[in-house]
């Protein structure tokens, strides 16, 4: 069977690239903090040597729309072209091509809706920067297979936070149950407190940092029961109207355990949102 | 109401470099056009299953053509699709960051419970 080498869980800030790549003498006065972040971050992955990854994710309305919204989508694409025009026009985010592993996909979504999860299958996912700007800190050279799964933190109505939980619990059983011998690394990116379109947008922290401070030690000490107890779908507007991002956080809560604390634990503070980076190896660090 | 055409409207124009532009230099015609034209289409279908029935009210429509952003986060429309939009027009005519908090300080006599942005 597979083995899950290690569970990713990140926010994804689409300006990153930008920044890291821009000429030193034009990068803003936090980038140096953040590229050496990333790269330490970039590590916890790169010695847990994946075969695959597994993505999960959230289209930002580029391709998933209000017509026929999927609460949850699994990719099948023999590859994934990757990143939209307004993704190029907002963030500098270059067009990427990423392989997909099939037969992982179908797996998953076999497995899956017999788990109990109706998920919504695409053929012909165009995968945005929520799954992009993880690639772009943890695998810049891209030459791994992916398999995507989307969630909507969008669009309410919204599943409710235990259901991403579930779902999590019930990904990382498929990994493991996935025939054959490849390392598998589930990555998942979310918010912390975050305000888009609205009044709090852009100030000089995140909206809410106790909110944060609170979600980042959930997530480290792996206090999923903690966190259900005082997240709701209500809840998270107060922490800023786009905080539903928070649930893919809670759905890695899931693919690591109840009760797992993290192997790795990093946060920094940018100007209008808290970016936090978290690494679990289920076996053990020095299981790798 | 009728916040899903709305969200249709920001949704179509911004993933549109030549609309984002039509809609920024000319926003009544654009606003006409498109609810005449546009509107009814039904997304990855051929056009001749168009559907029969959407229309904006009128609020939505002058707030459509006055660019009023604070308008039509109160009238419920999906906050991103509104800042995605009117940053693609407006952002890069201010300094850094500068237009999307004065984006925010035009908001600040709203206050939570948000207006509800499902559809």
């Amino acid at each position: 069977m597979a083995e899950l080498v290690a569970v990713i869980a990140s926010t994804h800030h689409p300006f990153y690239y930008k920044t890291s790549t821009a000429p030193e003498e034009e990068r803003p006065p936090f980038a140096a903090e953040w590229i050496s972040k990333i790269e330490n971050f970039r590590e916890t992955l790169t010695r847990a040597r994946p075969d695959v990854l597994v993505m999960v994710g959230s289209d930002h309305f580029h391709q998933l729309w209000l017509d026929n919204m999927p609460q949850f989508l699994v990719g099948k694409a023999p590859v994934y072209d990757a990143n939209w025009y307004n993704e190029e026009r907002e963030f500098g985010l270059p067009r990427m091509r990423l392989a997909g592993d099939e037969a992982f996909s179908q797996h998953i979504l076999r497995e899956g809706l017999d788990a109990g999860f109706d998920l919504a299958f695409s053929n012909e996912l165009r995968i945005d920067h929520s799954v992009t700007c993880p690639i772009i800190t943890l695998r810049p050279q891209a030459d791994l297979p992916i398999v995507p799964i989307y969630t909507n933190i969008f669009a309410p109505p919204l599943p409710q936070p235990k259901r991403f939980v579930q779902l999590g619990k019930t990904i990382r059983e498929l990994v493991e149950s996935m025939p054959g011998n490849q390392r598998v690394a589930v990555i998942g990116t979310g918010h912390l407190s975050l305000e888009l379109g609205g009044p709090r947008q852009f100030g000089p922290t995140g909206p809410d940092p106790e909110f944060d401070r609170k979600a980042v030690e959930w997530i480290a000490s792996g206090d999923i029961e903690g966190c259900l107890a005082e997240v709701t779908l209500e809840s998270l507007h107060k922490p800023g109207n786009a905080t539903h991002g928070f649930m893919d956080f809670m759905l890695m809560m899931g693919v690591a355990g109840e009760g797992a604390k993290a192997d790795y634990t990093e946060t920094v503070d940018l100007f209008h949102t808290m970016e936090a980076y978290f690494t679990w190896y289920p076996k053990g660090a020095s299981s790798l | 109401m009728s916040k899903y055409l709305v969200n249709k409207f920001l949704y179509t124009v911004d993933r549109d470099p030549d609309l984002v532009q039509r809609y920024r230099d000319d926003p009544a015609g654009t606003v006409a056009w498109w609810e005449t034209e546009k509107a009814n289409e039904i997304l990855n279908c051929v056009t001749q299953e168009k559907s029969t029935w959407l229309a904006f009210e009128d609020e939505e429509r002058d707030a459509l053509v006055a660019q009023d952003h604070v308008t039509l986060f109160e009238l419920g429309a999906h906050p991103f699709l509104t800042l995605t939009l009117f940053i693609a027009m407006f952002e890069h005519d201010h300094e850094p960051l500068g237009y999307v908090k004065a984006y925010a300080e035009r908001m600040a006599h709203i206050s939570l419970p948000y207006p509800d942005i499902a559809t």
